[in-house]
């Protein structure tokens, strides 16, 4: 029997009972439509994450003072005085893996310029965070080591403050007062964005470190470094070499532990992301839970169907329908309800994580493979929930069937 | 047009109907019933059958079994020279499909399906393409004068008009036999007259072999020939005397509106 004939029997079918057949499917709609919604969010985050590693730089590492054991997130200023500009440079000397190394000082304050103000933060860094962070500056310059050497009052804006301060005017050139010191802008870094915890990147005040120790906190010690390796690769030999000089430098013996931590930015994305996949298993689990009950529901229907056609299913085996095409038809009818609503959960699922993505604001990536898998897990409900029931219609007697009221 | 005898597949020697002995014993719980008790039978090719008896007598099994729709407890049966009593359920469908006609009592159409894709439904499962389905569909239910009802639903038909509509799905893959359990029997004398009109033209135009259950006398006096069945058995075999001629009783009625349409 040509299987368009059977598709068309089952077309005609389904459409006699318009209305049970589209709630029948609506459990298999909401079910790849939640799978398909599900995992574009997680995927979404994930996918979120990896681009801004990228832009980070994946050869980056980060060295805080204090032990990983110790303490953990302690950033505060002046919370661990370990670390010093020092160690910084004799890292960029001697560390055969290191490129690039900046030391880093960390400040809240106000900054003010005409009559308007604004809370940010300074960092205090040296001339090559660009390079590090892979951040341009868009308009103006940025410092250089001369501003280093002499702890120079200038700063190099990021957007938001720029925004908040300079509405309409172009702030290179111009004069801000930080804690009552006038800072002469050099430039504006380009745009960043929120980074992976939501914090405004281009909310901050970069200058260099020297400033920001001297002049703004009186301290001789620094809060973090930031180093870039060679490359993507040597991210890991740098990490040896810098924890090997800093251990010569601190005089560590060696069955103390380290009095800094270097972390690597890979690492960080590692667990970010294994966080991630595991919620976008659950969150598909949850969803394929709710496909099985859409399945419940088409077994039901077309067990209900089978009864109520019994009268047809005798007379088709009167005129001449094997078991295998009656199987085959009933089978067909399942399938092609549970693929229709497939079909259909897939643009109701696009059109969630659209709506998520517009309304929330979160990052959706709805992939082609999350699509092919969820077609694929409806068709399959629908063979294995149509199998009982067109089984039950193939064994009927035509006889009994006939006589059927 | 149906093609003239011989039909398709069918061994013009030799009867189409051939049992010898056949038992039909049902099981129902732990009583037996013995439906059929060695019921032996000729009939040959345009041969057009009554078959009569008390309620229970074992008419419906007979043509059941006729009609490979079932198989015999004990006995053979020859159709068109084949013997079909061992055969499995898949091959006895595909009997039904090449070599059976089937009329019932209730029409048994398709609800909301039209007449033509109701004559059609034997034909999709012996494989004909659209167009020939189409066309064969067309020309049956043209010859039984409804060639202008094709694409009417069952329930926008008369009785009578649907019974026809029964008769060419019966008659679409020129069966060797046409078998009618009381076909007249949801429909009023008129309208038997005019059914029997059908089966008398079929089978003497055609030389369609016809076997026909019935409870009444006078819609028997169509056939040709005569059997009444008790407990089982075959009680009395006869030719008809008297046959009634359908077509000239039908003219000779008074003019009525033929149907609601
Ligand atoms: N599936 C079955 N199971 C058990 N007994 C059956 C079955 N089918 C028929 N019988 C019995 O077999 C006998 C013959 O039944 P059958 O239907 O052939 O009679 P019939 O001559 O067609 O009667 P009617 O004129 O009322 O249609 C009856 O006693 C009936 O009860
Ligand atoms: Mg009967």
């Amino acid at each position: 029997m040509n299987p368009l004939v059977i598709i068309r029997i089952a077309f005609r079918a389904l459409n006699k009972n318009k209305l049970r057949s589209t709630l029948t499917m609506l459990g298999i709609i909401i079910g790849v439509g939640a799978v398909i919604a599900m995992v574009s969010i997680g995927q979404g985050a994930q996918s979120t994450i990896q681009d801004q590693i990228a832009s980070i730089g994946q050869n980056m590492l980060f060295i805080r003072p204090g032990s990983s054991n110790q303490g953990g997130m302690r950033f505060g200023a002046g919370s661990v005085s370990t670390l010093t500009a020092d160690d910084v440079e004799a890292i960029r000397r001697e560390c055969s893996a290191v490129r690039y190394a900046s030391p880093g000082v960390r400040a809240s304050v106000q900054v003010v310029f005409g009559n308007l103000n604004w809370s940010t933060s300074v960092q205090g860094v040296n001339q090559d965070l660009p390079e590090i962070r892979k951040w341009t500056v868009e308009s103006g310059e940025f410092f250089t080591e001369v501003d280093i050497r002499t702890a120079a009052r200038v700063v190099v804006l990021g957007k938001t403050v720029v925004l908040n301060l300079f509405p309409g005017t172009d702030p290179v050139g111009q004069v801000i007062r930080i804690r009552n010191l006038p800072f002469r802008v050099l430039g504006v870094m380009a745009t960043r964005g929120q980074n992976q915890m939501g914090d405004d990147q281009d909310d901050t005040i970069i200058m260099p470190y020297t400033t920001a120790q001297r002049k703004l906190l009186s301290i001789t010690h620094i809060n973090f470094a930031m180093v870039s390796a060679v490359s993507p690769a040597s991210t890991f030999t740098a990490e040896q070499q810098i924890t090997e000089l800093l251990r010569q430098r601190h005089r560590i013996k060696p069955n103390q532990e380290d009095d800094f931590t270097v972390r690597n930015l890979t690492d960080v994305a590692d667990a970010a992301e294994e966080t991630n996949s595991i919620m976008t298993r659950l969150l598909g689990s949850v969803a394929g839970v709710s496909l099985l009950v859409g399945g419940i529901g088409i077994m039901n229907i077309m067990l209900v169907s089978v009864t109520e056609r019994t009268r047809e299913i005798g007379i088709r085996m009167a005129v001449g329908a094997r078991s295998g095409h009656i199987r085959l038809q009933f089978l067909t009818e399942s399938v092609v309800l549970s693929l229709l609503g497939g079909l259909m959960g897939v643009g109701f699922g696009i059109g969630i994580s659209i709506i998520i993505s517009r309304l929330l604001g979160w990052p959706t990536l709805v992939s082609p493979a999350s699509i092919a898998v969820s077609f694929l897990f409806s068709g399959t409900v629908g063979i294995l929930f149509g199998y009982y029931p067109a089984r039950k219609a193939a064994g009927l007697d035509p006889i009994e069937a006939l006589r059927y009221e | 047009m149906l093609p003239a005898s011989p039909r398709n597949g069918h061994r013009s020697d030799g009867p189409v109907i051939l049992l010898e002995h056949i038992h039909k014993t049902y099981h129902a719980g732990e009583v037996e019933v013995h439906a059929l008790r060695g019921v032996s039978l000729e009939v040959e090719a345009g041969d057009f059958v009554a078959i009569m008896g008390a309620s229970g007598s074992g008419k419906s099994t007979l043509m059941n079994l006729l009609g490979c729709l079932d198989h015999p407890t004990k006995g053979t049966y020859r159709l068109n020279g084949l013997d079909v009593s061992g055969l499995t359920k898949d091959e006895r469908a595909d009997i039904r499909n090449r070599y059976v006609g089937f009329v019932f009592q209730g029409f048994n159409l398709l609800p909301r399906t039209s007449a033509l894709e109701n004559v059609e439904v034997p034909l999709l499962y012996s494989g004909v393409p659209r167009k020939e389905r189409d066309r064969r569909a067309s020309e049956v239910l043209a010859m039984l004068g409804l060639g202008d009802r094709l694409l009417s639903m069952p329930n926008q038909l008369s009785g009578g008009q649907q019974q026809r509509v029964a008769i060419a799905r019966s008659l679409i893959n020129r069966p060797a036999i046409v078998l009618a359990d009381e076909p007249t029997g949801n429909l009023d004398s008129r309208t038997s007259i005019e059914v029997m009109e059908v089966f008398q033209r079929l089978n003497d135009e055609q030389r369609i072999t016809m076997l026909l259950v019935t409870h009444e006398q006078d819609i028997a006096h169509y056939a040709k020939r005569i059997i009444v069945i008790k407990d089982g058995r075959i009680q009395s075999d006869s030719p008809m005397t008297a046959r009634r001629d359908a077509r000239k009783e039908f003219a000779s009625l008074p003019p009525e509106l033929e149907d609601e349409e």
